[in-house]
């Protein structure tokens, strides 16, 4: 049944997809409407799963990578319907969810087996420290998805090519604007997401933090758009500097989510860690 | 009945033509009223705009119709015919509908895709509604016409992208800034082009303008006009970064913003965009502006590119356009043939009818011994032949009045039974080219 319901997000999700993409070459309200009201059921039933699998595990879904890369990727979604609704934009679409879609493909490749969570870890921090990432995440990947679309669209008015797609892009303003909001929103969350982390660590394994690679590469991110937020706010990061830093960002947070993973040392956040010492 | 235009545009007659046949707008009455006097002449329209003056009519005679009109464009401009027939087309039948229906849509004009024509025509259909001269034909015409134009313009990006230079830039501006309401445009000199351009800034919204000019009465001056502030052009350096958008277009023959000051003018504005156009020649603005962060320049070659892009792009789509115009002229044409076929049914059964009557009476009159049962036989039997004759014209007819070429029909029976009066035609055609 879950796997069912699993399995019908990753269909949603590719149509929807491929209509956005059919949508940067052919831009009818229609389609745009369709692949928005496409991802949209997919994003509930998405939900629908996430809760069935929190219900079966009795914590949150997040301990193992088939998990992680589901709720990242439902995350990103949930925050792209909320902008594309509030900026009206649907040509966001074909920049962010494909995001998705690849996070979701990346998450039916890892069994989805239910792991078994160490005692020390089974607590209510799990679900706040960790959602808290998520979202900040996931706002942090729409704003790559509209800072890539920024820098095209700047190289278009610079270099003087209207062609098609520049006609199709949103306006320089707007999608800085969506940057912002982003950033405004994520950065918080980020925050919020590594205090809540600390404390959850002092009570689990006794100190707040411990310089393990996960946290140091979280705090390295929060730098960055730490530096982001206060370029923007004082001396007027705007524009290419800030879609530029927005892109960095994401590439340095995709690694803390996966890339730690991979480095020799042993995380205590390493999914492999989690499922008690594999 | 038959649709028929007559007229002249910018394609074939040059403004001062175009301006003696001109109609004037508030005295449109006169001359719709003169002619759905004229003979044979049923309904007119007339629409007249500074690029085109044309007539559309309806009537039974197509080459008096056309002749007629021609004839009261010149009488009533008191311009001789042989001056003003050089110029005039005319169009009947489905290349009639074709011509009106491309017009509003555009597609005829001196720019494709520009809008206003739409509205011209129907300022034009709304006298000839007033003053009635339009009748059953050319309302549903006018109508068709409207809603292909319509079709054409959603369904094609005939007219969505700009095709004037000072367009060009505000529609730049608005991919750079979004919305313009609040921002600010320096004007840097003065010319046409760049009053303009201005001013097409002002109808987008933009909330402030400042102007700077060598003579600073000048830049007063212009600035009382767009309801802005004149500011000194010794230090209007000093200002820029209260500009968002700034046009320049003055005499110098040296760039007059240089690389560093806007350099220095991006730093003080926190990197807030800004969009130089630089429409004078020799340039007054650097080049290497454009490298500047968050800063684009546009020169008038630059923007003369752009508007080259989209008059390309607007080819293309007026490809399509005539698509959707040939098949909406096909509907047009059916519905228009259906009105024909029943006159023409009616006509030749009378004239059928009188042939044989007027063979019947011929017959009975020399035929006095013949008993009244007889005759009775007769006119049956003669009355029978006419039917059966007449059943394959008149259901055939009938069939193709709901689509296919009625008119080829339509046109063969009244040529060959003359079912209506040739004569005349000719004559008054004789008439006429004297």
């Amino acid at each position: 049944m879950n796997a069912l319901l699993f399995y019908i997000t990753l269909g949603l999700y590719s149509v929807a997809t491929v209509a956005y993409l059919a949508y940067l070459l052919k831009p009818r309200p229609i389609l745009g409407r369709a692949a928005h009201w496409l991802i949209s059921s997919g994003f509930l039933i998405h939900a629908g799963f996430t809760v069935v699998r929190y219900v079966e595990a009795g914590h949150t879904p997040i301990t193992n990578l088939h998990e992680s890369l589901s709720f990242f990727s439902l995350a990103i979604v949930g925050v792209f319907i909320a902008f594309e609704r509030k900026y009206h934009v649907f040509i966001l679409g074909p920049f962010v969810t494909p995001l998705a879609l690849l996070l979701m493909i990346g998450s039916s490749l890892y069994p989805s087996a239910i792991p078994l969570l160490p005692p020390a870890l089974m607590s209510n921090w799990l679900f706040v420290h960790s959602s808290l990432a998520f979202v900040s995440y996931a706002t942090f990947a729409v704003a790559f998805g509209a800072a890539i679309m920024y820098l095209i669209q700047e190289h278009f008015l610079k270099r003087k090519r209207l062609g098609s797609l520049y006609q199709k892009l949103p306006s320089l303003d707007v999608l800085d604007e969506i940057n912002y909001r982003c950033l405004t929103f994520g950065f918080p969350l980020l925050t919020v997401a590594i205090i809540t982390g600390a404390i959850w660590a002092e009570t689990a394994w006794g100190t707040y933090w411990s310089w393990d690679p996960k946290e140091t590469w979280s705090l390295i991110t929060w730098f960055i758009y730490a530096a982001l937020l206060h370029g923007r706010l004082t001396t007027g990061w705007r524009g290419r500097k800030a879609a530029i830093l927005a892109i960095i960002g994401f590439c340095i947070l995709l690694f803390t989510f996966l890339g730690v993973n991979l480095l020799p040392s042993e995380s205590q956040h390493s999914y492999q860690r989690l499922l008690g010492g594999m | 009945m038959n649709i028929v235009v007559v007229g002249l545009s910018h394609k074939t007659a040059s403004v001062d033509i175009r301006e003696k046949v001109a109609f004037a707008p508030n005295h449109m009455d006169k001359p719709l009223r003169e002619l759905v006097a004229l003979p044979d002449l049923t309904e007119a329209v007339i629409v007249s705009t500074c690029n085109r003056v044309e007539i559309y009519a309806t009537t039974h005679d197509v080459a008096g119709g056309m002749a007629r009109l021609k004839r009261f464009l010149a009488d009533y401009h008191a311009i001789s015919l042989e001056t003003l027939e050089p110029h005039l087309y005319s169009h009947h039948g489905e290349a009639a509908i074709r011509h009106v229906f491309r017009v509003a849509s555009s597609l005829d004009s001196m720019v494709v895709g520009e809008p206003q024509i739409l509205g011209q025509i129907k300022t034009a259909y709304g006298y000839a509604a007033e003053f009635r001269s339009s009748g059953i034909i050319l309302n549903r015409f006018l109508h068709k016409a409207f809603s292909v134009a319509k079709r054409v313009r959603t369904e094609t990006r005939i007219a969505s992208s700009a095709v004037s230079v000072s367009f060009a830039a505000v529609e730049l501006a608005k991919k750079i800034f979004g919305d313009l309401t609040d921002k600010t445009v320096m004007l840097i000199g003065a010319g046409e082009m760049c009053e303009l351009a201005a001013k097409h800034f002002l109808n987008s919204g933009v909330r402030g303008v400042m102007v700077t000019n060598r003579t600073y009465e000048r830049a007063v001056r212009l600035a009382e006009e767009f309801g802005g502030r004149p500011v000194n052009f010794e230090d209007f350096i000093d200002q820029l970064h209260k500009a968002d958008i700034i046009l320049s277009s003055t005499g110098a023959t040296h760039f007059i913003i240089g690389h560093k000051d806007v350099e220095e003018v991006i730093r003080r504005r926190k990197l807030k965009p800004m969009f130089f156009i630089d429409i004078a020649v020799p340039r007054d603005i650097d080049p290497k502006v454009n490298d500047v962060e968050n800063v684009y320049l546009y020169d008038m070659d630059d923007l003369q590119g752009v508007v080259a892009t989209n008059l390309e792009q607007r080819g293309k789509e007026a490809e399509k356009a005539e698509q959707i115009i040939d098949q909406e002229i096909g509907q047009f044409f059916k519905w228009l043939s259906s009105l024909e076929v029943t006159p023409t049914i009616v006509a030749l059964r009378s004239r059928f009818e009188e042939i044989r009557r007027a063979e019947l009476e011929k017959t009975l009159a020399g035929w006095k011994e013949l008993s009244p049962d007889a005759q009775k036989r007769l006119e049956a039997c003669t009355a029978a032949i006419v039917n059966k004759l007449l059943h394959p014209p008149t259901s055939l007819l009938k069939k193709t009045g709901q689509g296919g070429r009625t008119d080829l029909y339509v046109d063969a029976l009244r040529q060959l039974f003359e079912l209506q009066t040739e004569a005349t035609e000719e004559e008054e055609l004789g008439e006429l080219e004297e």
